[in-house]
């Protein structure tokens, strides 16, 4: 294709059991990067390894089903129920019923859905719901990595606020390694154990959240002084 | 004498026309889903074929029915049989609206589904069969039934050519200038089209995904 690349000279690493934070404005390139991993966007050069293998070497279904994937308004199927979203992968990975069904329930619960709302369809369910579906869906076949693309980004900040809150101490008993991409500072900062920043298809810089804080970066300190005006972030 | 006195009298017939004009507009309508269904997928996976396909189907809807049945008779296996003839005719008008619902439901289904479908690894076949298509399957089902309708009323002009319906006496009384008998092909015509109309309708909200 002509023209400008929408990432050059990307170069980044994200560690086993951490989560990795993209963070920065519209346009700047977070979403595609976190589409390389699982190929839903294909480098024009380069490479992108996932769990030591190249991934442009991994068949592309089973990569992806290795992966799991969590998007803004969570993207549920509204002809399925709750059930049979979260029951996806196990389902067109051959599992028997029974482990299915075992499986949506204990997701249910991991997420903190009533077993109830299992029978209930897309439309049925309030923002925040609908969203836990979403994580609990991503995480059916137990996948050691897990991409999360603005999950949180069309909530109420209450609901926002609970959502953070559980992935945070899901994280603590799960350890996925875990790519979350927004462009809300505070968010990063919350639960990143780094913090990616791009802009215009570049990588800026890699920090931890305390350095991003002091860091001397002239995009990252504009990004904390954009910020700034509210209550201060917690650092974790 | 009354048109349904004439209808009653002469029920056998009246039957025999209706069986045959459901025989015209149904596997018309069968061969216009089996051909426009794939089609309307086709267009709707590859952007670059839907104007030229579309265009297609439009134009055929321009040619005048009889000027149609009247091009396709010198056709050799064609012009043989009149309901061949006719089969074909009718599937070509309804091929359009089926062509072209079927791009249109496919195309409306939320991309963040399909994206979320396809990040979870899901095949393309999987993708097209779990979710576009059910997703899709109620505006399909609209133009099956904008179809069916159209293909009930053009298929009065079967007759003309002899291939029977309930056009036989339509011009039958066109002929003698018999307003019943004109009514005899009628009324079974609309209430063909009708219950047509409301059946695939019912089969359209049975269907529908929640």
């Amino acid at each position: 294709m002509a023209g400008t690349p929408v990432l050059a000279g990307l170069n980044l690493e994200v560690q086993r059991g951490e989560t990795l934070v993209l963070l920065g404005r519209s346009g700047s390139g977070k979403t595609t990067t976190l589409k390389l991993v699982n190929r839903l966007v294909v480098p024009s050069s380069g490479e992108v390894v996932v769990n030591g293998a190249a991934n442009s070497q991994t068949d592309v279904i089973r990569l992806r089903r290795s992966i799991g994937y969590v998007i803004q308004d969570a993207g549920l199927f509204p002809h399925f129920s709750v059930e049979r979203n979260i029951g996806l992968v196990p389902k067109i990975e051959g599992w028997a019923e029974e482990r299915i069904q075992a499986r949506v329930q204990e997701l249910l619960q991991l997420v903190g859905l009533k077993p109830e709302l299992g029978s209930r369809f897309p439309h049925q369910l309030s923002g925040g719901q609908r969203q836990r579906v979403g994580v609990a869906r991503a995480l059916a076949a137990d996948p050691a990595i897990l991409l999360m693309d603005e999950p949180f980004g069309a909530l109420d900040p209450l609901t926002r606020d609970e959502l953070q809150r559980e992935f945070l101490s899901l994280q603590q008993r799960l350890h996925k390694t875990v790519v979350f991409v927004t462009h809300d500072l505070r968010e990063g900062l919350r639960l990143g154990s780094r913090i990616a920043l791009m802009e215009a298809g570049k990588l800026v810089t890699v920090l931890a959240p305390r350095e991003f804080l002091r860091s001397a970066d002239p995009w990252a300190a504009a990004y904390v002084r954009a910020f700034g005006d509210g209550p201060q972030p917690e650092a974790r | 004498m009354n048109v349904f006195k004439f209808m009653l009298e002469n029920h056998q017939q009246v039957l025999e026309l209706t069986l045959e004009h459901l025989w015209l507009v149904g596997i018309s309508t069968l061969l216009a889903m089996v051909i426009g269904i794939p089609l309307g997928i086709a267009i709707a996976h590859r952007p670059h074929l839907d104007k030229p396909v579309l265009a297609g189907a439009n134009i055929i809807q321009t040619i005048p029915s009889l000027a149609l049945f009247g091009f396709l008779l010198p056709v050799p296996w064609l012009g043989d049989r009149a309901d061949r003839l006719v089969i074909l005719a009718l599937t070509l008008y309804a091929l359009l609206p089926v062509i072209r619902n079927t791009y249109t439901g496919l195309r409306g289904v939320d991309p963040a589904v399909l994206e979320a479908g396809r990040g979870m690894g899901l095949t393309n076949s999987q993708l097209l069969f779990q979710v576009e298509l059910p997703l899709a399957l109620s505006v399909i089902l609209s133009g099956v039934r904008v179809a069916v309708v159209i293909s009930v009323g053009l298929a009065t002009i079967a007759a003309a050519i002899g291939a029977g319906g309930l056009g036989e006496f339509i011009f039958r009384g066109l002929a003698m200038v018999n307003n019943q008998l004109i009514l005899a092909g009628a009324i079974p015509a609309a209430a063909l089209a009708l219950v047509a109309d409301l059946g695939v309708g019912w089969l359209e909200r049975r269907l529908r995904p929640r």
